[in-house]
């Protein structure tokens, strides 16, 4: 079976180490936070200024003046910190923090991305993404294998406006999990009951395949 | 020195037609309400607004675009307003997208003096046409050139008669490095102190940097996306 978003997340959760700064996109990659392994501490990172994001407020304990990147109103946990925007994409910039989790629309064979702009359709603008996928060691993607009309988003080229150029190491989708391998998508997990066949099948770019491919586990 | 003005009207007087004006804030946190409410009361026209995003449909830099006060807004997100989305197709606002990094980092390199800076952020994508590329130790940078404006327009948490400012937790967001980049710029606080009571240790912003100061009033602080969990 596909994993649901949230089983993304909590596969995803699995490649956090400790002591890790981490940089969690809107959407699927915000819920890696309810996923990170017991005893291991990461300090997450919100781009808009702050580093020691905490949950959700209690209801009545909302702060207009303390938001994430998505604009939700969040808390802090003990020993964070805020500082400026400029500041903020300074450690970014510096490869400060240790793996940036995003969304995409398209990601390629070579390892660019695209995620920002559908040409007369949408555009929404890039954010904070170019320059996290610019300079981020460690990139992961969190995004469901097909679009809506069931066509693969793991190209051979990217057809929509790029994010960034060669800088997305792993992918983790609802079919399986995957590593850009020297311009070609390598197969590593897959998910529980779905065969390498429909993979395959769901992958427009080439796919490598070696041995037995495992199932995701949590 | 008097940098202490007694409302936003009276520290806005010479915001004209035609001016570039850069405003502080995160989506709707740490945004200059009054600020705001005073050019859409004086209903100057053809603005340039350079903001990291454009408002929500009847707030924030919404209020302006409601009037078609802006000529061109400069963002790097701006998915949150309908109206702007469909000034944007139509063709009435002209618009240019830039990377948050690099917009926050432009603003900073006109506060340090700094004429242009080098940075990763878009090489490869549509945001490098144009721009010179340049490599350093095997990586490739565009230059992006430093951001000002006529008027910096920014909020602060709490600040003294000498312009010095504090911010609160994520309201500080691009307020102090747009506070740097204005040819003048205008600060409104919370609350306004004599100088000498703000710790100098606790300021973010220096004076220097901040030609006007008034203590704003009926802060709505609207919340985007409320999010909360039960107790």
């Amino acid at each position: 079976m596909a994993l649901d978003k949230t089983q993304i997340a909590q596969r995803i959760a699995k490649e956090l180490q400790d002591g890790y700064y981490v940089n969690l996109g809107i959407g699927i990659p915000t819920l890696v936070a309810n996923y990170i392994p017991a005893g291991i501490n990461v300090v997450l990172q919100s781009e808009n200024g702050l580093l020691g994001m905490g949950p959700f407020p209690f209801e009545g304990e909302e702060d207009p003046d303390l938001i994430n990147a998505g604009k939700q109103t969040i808390t802090t946990v003990p020993g964070s910190v805020f500082f400026d925007s400029a500041m903020s994409f300074g450690m970014i910039r510096s490869g400060k923090v240790d793996l940036t989790v995003l969304g995409a629309m398209e990601v390629n064979q070579d390892g660019d991305i695209a995620s920002w702009k559908i040409p007369g359709k949408m555009v929404k603008g890039m954010g904070g993404a170019m320059d996290l996928v610019a300079s981020a060691k460690n990139i992961i993607v969190a995004m469901m294998h097909t679009n809506r009309e069931g066509e693969s988003k793991l190209l051979k080229k990217c057809t929509l406006p790029l994010t960034g150029v060669k800088c997305i190491k792993k992918i983790v989708t609802d079919l399986a999990v995957l590593e850009v391998n020297n311009g070609k998508f390598k197969l590593l997990e897959r998910a529980p009951g779905v065969s390498v066949e429909e993979i395959k099948s769901k992958t427009e770019g080439d796919l490598i395949v070696e041995g037995d491919i495992p199932e995701i586990t949590f | 020195m008097n940098k202490v003005r007694k409302n936003a009207i009276e520290a806005t007087f010479d915001i004209k037609d035609g001016c570039t004006i850069m405003l502080g804030g995160f989506g709707l946190c740490g945004i200059p309400e009054n600020l705001i409410s005073a050019l859409v009361e004086m209903n100057v026209k053809n603005l340039t607004c350079i903001s990291n995003n454009a408002g929500v449909d009847d707030f924030g830099i919404g209020l302006m675009l409601q009037k078609k006060q802006l000529k061109k807004m400069i963002a790097s997100y701006v998915g949150e307003n309908a109206e702007f989305e469909r000034q944007l197709l139509s063709g009435e606002l002209e618009v240019e997208l830039i990377p948050q990094g690099t917009l926050a980092t432009r603003c900073m390199a006109a506060g340090y003096g700094m004429p242009a800076v080098f940075t990763p952020a878009g090489v490869g994508t549509e945001v490098a046409e144009g721009k010179e590329v340049r490599n350093f130790d095997g990586k490739d940078y565009l230059l992006e050139t430093a951001l000002k404006a006529d008027f910096a327009l920014v909020k602060a948490w709490k600040g003294d008669t000498h312009g010095n400012l504090i911010f609160k937790e994520t309201a500080r967001n691009f307020n102090p490095v747009m506070a740097m980049a204005g040819n003048i710029t205008i600060a409104e606080v919370e609350e306004l102190v004599p100088a000498g009571e703000l710790n100098p240790d606790h300021i973010h912003t220096p004076g220097i940097y901040v030609h006007r100061i008034f203590k704003g009033v009926n802060y709505e602080k609207r919340i985007e996306q409320r999010t909360v969990r039960k107790k």
